[in-house]
């Protein structure tokens, strides 16, 4: 019998009883159908981070540290409390990981990052507090300030980037901040003007007008959060009023500062560089680190939820084995006939194993199919309400190759537990199936 | 037509029996329980002969049947295929020589009711992996031969009695085979249609020169052979084509 034969005889045997057909095909659908919800839960929320990570930082650079004494590299690694460090400055932090207590870092500091192997730029992280943001004399509100290094992009809902080659002080603004602030919409706020109040070490305060050139999302991790992001012009500007009366020797002061390396290193080239970071006395955090945790939560979670998805389609694959057992039995005098015929046991086997495994073709087609439908809904749903704080977000997302991955385990479970019955099959006796009593 | 297997050395005065059986033994189970259902057959099958074998139900006609037509092995002895010893026959060669060489019908029909009447006779030449028109254009000439043309898109569980067996033997011509193997081809039709079917068997036989071998109890069928075989208790009893 040739292949195409086969396959055709295989699917329209399928057919030939519908209801058992239709009640094993819902059984691998329930299974398919919480396999793909659960996968699409993961696929949604990675995209979003994935999305988000260069919010954080671009893929080859990496945060540089000054490492205290005993304050650890990560998690977990302080050990109780931390003795009083007169260098010790707060890390306005950029994303996750940031913040607490470091050692500050001095412009000799820079230069000796500059100096280490597979380091070819530094760029020092400048910690700016402000007092309030005001628009055209209303209510003022308090901001923090947050950088974009060359390479992180943020998520904008309007305007442009700050441009870091001109003069005139651009900032964009959170979303958060459009209606207090008195604007109708993201709109609206691009090209106002808005004051940044700032305080000196001699307690004097400062107002400096600046331009709003874009307005950013809110984002999981996204580097300004709840913070405005100066342009460079704006942020030297805010950098040197801040140190305005600070002691000479006291104003280069850095908490962090980002250093890149080659697009092209490998995780061990990577690992080597920390290591090196870590002789020199620095603690190196690159963004795979940061988000490497979230990440890793997700896909436990998922991970769970799929575990779920695969009993049910264990369940479904018994059904299976008992449609197929039941055909077998209903259909011993066509076996048997079949092989008098000359059919080889062979491709029996290949007959009943190729139902199996449409069947779980069907099945599975079935459950993604209306899973990625209930899914998008949800989705759409969710972002509207439950969801409407995280703009960007599809909570249910489905990409080509885990569907595809679907279905296929889901055919090759079909497909396995339809080898029990087609071994059967293949195995009766053509004189044993035609003898009638 | 499968010359490879088939074709075996013929001496021109005496023609190679198409099917020869030499002291065929057969039998069932094992020790206490063992049941001999062959003891001992031999006889020749020439080409284009009509043979009856008769007897009683447990006589061991249908295991000498399913020997023949090498669904079964025989435990011992010998059967050769136009000469060619059947032992040597196994597996993928085994089953092409039974699609090509016979043609089978059998009194329960066998036909799978929820195809067609075409699905149902073409069967054979899928399972010969003949390409779909090839197939579809000789399905229709078989059932042509058998006036069933115009059955052919019907369903066969809504066929009759005498068109089911006639859909039955259109399915066991249709890869042209030399031998047909009747089992009790008329037990579940009533006499007239029986006696249709019974014509369109000996016209298949006399015309197409297409050996048959019927398997019956049926005394008035077996009359209508060339040649009938007695077998009672796995042996034969009486041969009317010895002395031919």
């Amino acid at each position: 019998m040739k292949t195409t034969d086969l396959i055709a005889s295989a699917i329209s045997n399928t057919f030939r009883s519908k209801t058992r057909m239709l009640l094993t095909i819902l059984a691998i659908f329930v299974g398919a159908f919480t396999l793909t919800l659960t996968s699409g839960l993961g696929t949604g929320i990675n995209a979003y981070i994935d999305d988000t990570v260069s919010g954080i930082g671009a893929s080859n650079a990496m945060t540089v540290t000054k490492t205290s004494a005993d304050a650890g590299a990560g998690f977990g690694g302080d050990s109780g409390p931390a003795e009083y460090d007169p260098d010790a400055v707060s890390a306005g932090g950029v994303g996750p990981g940031g913040g607490g207590t470091v050692t500050a870092m001095t412009p000799d500091d820079l230069d000796e990052l500059a100096s280490i192997e597979g380091v070819t730029d530094v760029h020092a992280t400048k910690s700016i507090s402000t007092d309030f943001i005001q628009h055209d004399g209303g209510t003022k509100y308090v901001v923090g300030v947050g950088s974009l290094v060359p390479g992180q992009t943020t998520q904008l809902s309007a305007g442009v980037d700050p441009d870091d080659d001109t003069d005139a002080y651009e900032l964009v603004l959170p979303t958060s901040y459009v209606e207090p602030l008195g604007f109708s919409d993201a709109e609206d706020a691009v090209g106002a003007t808005v004051s940044i109040a700032i305080t000196d070490a001699n307690r004097e305060q400062h107002v400096i007008e600046a331009t709003i050139v874009g307005v950013a999302e809110e984002a999981l991790a996204s580097p300004n959060g709840t913070s405005i992001i100066p342009n460079d012009a704006l942020t030297d500007t805010l950098f040197e009023t801040q140190n305005i009366g600070v002691p000479a020797d006291q104003v280069d002061r850095y908490a962090q500062a980002t250093v890149w390396f080659d697009e092209d290193a490998s995780d061990d080239d990577i690992a080597a560089l920390k290591d090196r970071l870590a002789d020199a006395g620095f603690t190196g955090t690159t963004v795979a680190d940061q988000i490497g945790a979230f990440t890793t939560v997700i896909d436990g979670i998922v991970l769970v939820l799929n575990a779920f998805a695969i009993i049910a389609l264990l369940a479904a694959s018994f059904g299976i084995v008992n449609t197929l057992f039941m055909s077998v039995q209903e259909r011993t005098r066509e076996i048997g006939l079949m092989k008098a015929m000359g059919m080889g046991s062979g491709r029996v086997f290949s007959l009943f194993s190729l139902e199996a495994t449409f069947l779980g073709f069907l099945g599975s087609a079935l459950g993604v199919v209306i899973a990625m439908i209930v899914g998008t809904g949800l989705s759409a749903v969710l972002a509207d309400s439950l969801l409407a704080d995280l703009p960007g977000l599809t909570l249910i997302a489905f990409d080509p190759v885990s569907i595809a991955t679907i279905i296929l385990v889901v055919m090759v479970i079909a497909f396995l537990a339809g080898t029990l019955p087609a071994a059967r099959a293949a195995k009766a006796d053509p004189v044993e199936s035609l003898r009638y009593e | 037509m499968n010359a490879a297997t088939l074709s075996a050395p013929s001496s021109p005065p005496a023609p190679v029996p198409i099917i020869s059986a030499r002291d065929v033994r057969k039998g069932y189970g094992k020790g206490q329980n063992r049941f001999e259902a062959l003891k001992g057959v031999s006889f020749d099958l020439r080409e284009g002969e009509s043979v009856a074998i008769v007897g009683k139900s447990g006589s061991g006609k249908s295991t000498l049947m399913h020997v023949l037509a090498l669904l079964d092995a025989p435990d011992a002895g010998t059967l050769a295929l136009e000469g060619t010893e059947t032992r040597s026959l196994r597996g993928a060669k085994l089953n092409r020589t039974r699609n090509k060489t016979f043609g089978f019908v059998f009194q329960q029909f066998f036909l799978t009711g929820s195809q067609s009447v075409l699905e149902n006779v073409i069967l054979p030449m899928k399972i010969a992996g003949v390409g779909r028109a090839e197939r579809r254009r000789r399905g229709l000439a078989a059932l042509e031969q058998l006036d069933l043309a115009d059955k052919a898109k019907n369903k066969a569980v809504n066929l009759s009695g005498g068109q089911k067996q006639r859909v039955v033997i259109a399915r066991a011509l249709v890869n042209n085979p030399r031998v047909i193997f009747a089992d009790e081809p008329t037990g579940n039709l009533d006499s007239h249609t029986g006696a249709v079917v019974e014509d369109i068997l000996f016209t298949l036989n006399r015309e197409h020169g297409i050996t048959l071998v019927v398997v019956t109890h049926d005394e008035e069928l077996a009359a209508r052979c060339d040649r009938r075989i007695l077998i009672r208790d796995g042996e034969i009893i009486e041969d009317s084509g010895v002395a031919a």
